[in-house]
């Protein structure tokens, strides 16, 4: 996924001379076709993302168009205050891509998780946040960021995803319908989609047919698609923690939705983890791989 | 000559020991102490026109003290940027001139500070698009020196000499106070200047009450790097009663203390 960003933004920024990125000493080579055609649009801000966050705020208040890329606990909970008040309150078109979210870094440890990010983004006024499912869905929303006038963050993997969607948004603010199917329903925010969709086979071997939606947009939700569902179980799933997330955000509305549907949030539990793996490992461990999407489905489902 | 830079200096003292006494506003003291600096830039330095704030020309002015305000509404108000008289609309409801800025509120605030230590990366972003977009433009900073103990200035200071931002000047305010003491009693703040030049800077320490001063260190020729002013100063400038007596950090005036000031300020003739 970030060579797709790395290539998107390169194709972008060659017509689009507002753009500029700064990184946060990260993408060794990853940038170089950039720093090439652009060298004074590239910008390596060193070990020291809180000044890159003003910095980027600073650009944007003279007309140009930041972004803002490094691993997202680094771009994200490092810099919090810079982003509230430099890029939120004073509503600067800055994107911020967090790369390597969720579990990407698993085996990095704790310091490189991130399972609270998406949970403070939203929880900052004026901030957009958008979590692609794979590089195809990508690439069109960092070309959308770009022509925004306010904030976005982006919550992006890391490298070797495989295309699952088609990547195009026919409908900007829209989520993906991927399969239809009355007896449940999962929403899949972000890179999971990749256990979603084999869960959602293994259910419908099992006789269960499970309407899937790919939901990039977690703030603004897309309610049209939340008002839309069958009143069947509703399970959301997202690499990160079950506490504030997209579910959280998802919880928010159905509550107060006039038609009762029960919702099902698949998370990472509300604890640090200490036990080392790759990424698929820990999405075993923290019940996200879809053996364990499919179990809690059945098991809700009786 | 700065004989009348000298008598503006006193005015906006006097007006800010009333707007605190008329707003019982905290920070009198600290905002006292930054006025010559930017009575300095906004009546000899910055390229701006106050009936065009938002021009994109205009030289940058990030005033990172946030919690100082009132001392630049006041020199706003003079300079005409607002109207003088909106000045007793200070920390009002529902008035332009909140007690710490707010984003595009007031005419000629570039920036909401408030949070120490955000004002440095922000005036380097507007330097750097000043280069990348070829519209030159000069981009100040006036910090405190107990902000110089948020780690984000020094993320900054380390990074804008690596960018040759020659056209960035940053001003410290150092009045040798914060909140609860002095600040080379709770942070190793000195040598501070030595500090700045050791990240690359041009810096130099100069008297922050000397308009001389001030002008020579912000007028004298500039190379490829950006320049640190460190200018001394006195908490609470301008009455010997305010003055350096930490507990002016938050108390207000009384009608009394307003007109000792006066006298202080306008021995000889009437305020203005």
């Amino acid at each position: 996924m970030r060579n797709a960003f790395a290539d998107e933004i390169l194709n972008l920024a060659l017509v689009d001379p507002r753009i500029v990125v700064l990184s946060g000493d990260i993408g060794n080579r990853l940038f170089d076709k950039f720093k090439a055609a652009m060298p004074t649009r590239f910008y390596n801000c060193g070990v020291a993302e809180a000044n890159m966050i003003s910095l980027a705020a600073g650009l944007a208040s003279s007309g140009l168009l930041p972004v803002c890329y490094t691993i997202t606990p680094f771009v994200t909970t490092r810099c919090l205050e810079q982003i509230k008040l430099d890029v939120c309150y004073h509503e600067m078109p800055v994107t911020i891509v967090g790369t390597g979210s969720g579990l990407s870094y698993a085996a990095l440890g704790s310091t490189h998780h991130s399972f609270e990010d998406i949970a403070i983004m939203r929880a900052l006024p004026g901030m957009r946040v958008l979590a692609p499912a794979d590089p195809a869905e990508l690439r069109p929303l960092l070309r959308e960021s770009l022509s925004q006038s306010f904030p976005t963050y982006l919550r992006i993997g890391k490298k070797g995803e495989p295309d699952l969607t088609s990547g195009t948004q026919s409908n900007p603010g829209r989520w993906q319908h991927l399969r239809e199917g009355q007896d449940a329903t999962i929403l899949s925010c972000g890179t999971i989609l990749s256990e979603a969709l084999p869960a959602i086979e293994s259910l419908s071997a099992l006789g269960i047919k499970v309407g899937l939606w790919n939901c990039a947009y977690v703030k603004p939700l897309d309610l049209v698609a939340l008002d839309s569902l069958p009143r069947s179980p509703v399970f959301s799933i997202e690499e990160h923690s079950v506490l504030g997330g997209f579910g959280s955000a998802v919880a928010e509305v159905l509550c107060s939705s006039p038609i009762p549907r029960r919702l099902h949030r698949i998370g990472i539990p509300d604890r640090f983890l200490h036990d080392t793996g790759e990424q698929h490992e820990s999405r075993i461990h923290c019940g996200l791989d879809s053996t364990a999407i499919v179990k809690a489905v059945t098991s809700a489902l009786g | 000559m700065t004989s009348d830079l000298e008598q503006l200096s006193r005015e906006i003292r006097l007006r800010l020991i009333r707007m605190s006494y008329e707003a019982q506003s905290a920070h009198l003291a600290g905002a006292l102490s930054c006025v010559d600096l930017l009575v300095a830039l906004y009546w000899r330095i910055l390229r701006i026109d106050p009936s065009n704030p938002a021009d994109p020309t205009r030289d940058r002015l990030v005033f990172s003290k946030g919690h100082a305000v009132s001392a630049l509404y006041t020199v706003l108000a003079k300079r005409g940027f607002i109207p003088e008289q909106e000045l007793a609309r200070y920390n009002q409801p529902g008035a332009r001139l909140p007690e710490q800025p707010c984003p595009g509120l007031t005419p000629g605030v570039e920036w909401a500070t408030g949070s120490l230590g955000h004002g440095l990366g922000v005036a380097l972003g507007m330097a750097l698009a000043s280069s990348i977009q070829k519209k030159p433009h000069a981009t100040f900073v006036i910090m405190s020196d107990g902000e110089c103990q948020e780690g984000s200035v020094w993320e900054a200071a380390m990074l804008a000499p690596r960018l040759e931002m020659g056209p960035l000047t940053v001003m410290i305010d150092f009045n040798g106070w914060q909140a609860t003491g002095r600040s080379s009693e709770i942070m190793q703040m000195e040598p501070l200047a030595e500090k700045w030049s050791a990240f690359g800077w041009d810096a130099c320490t100069i008297d922050g009450h000397s308009l001389p001063e001030i002008l020579a260190s912000l007028e004298r020729p500039r190379d490829h790097r950006p320049r640190a002013i460190i200018a001394k100063t006195i908490k609470g400038k301008g009455a010997s009663f305010i003055e350096d007596d930490n507990n002016w950090h938050y108390r207000s005036p009384t009608l009394a203390e307003v007109e000792r000031a006066s006298l202080e300020l306008f021995p000889d003739t009437s305020p203005p």
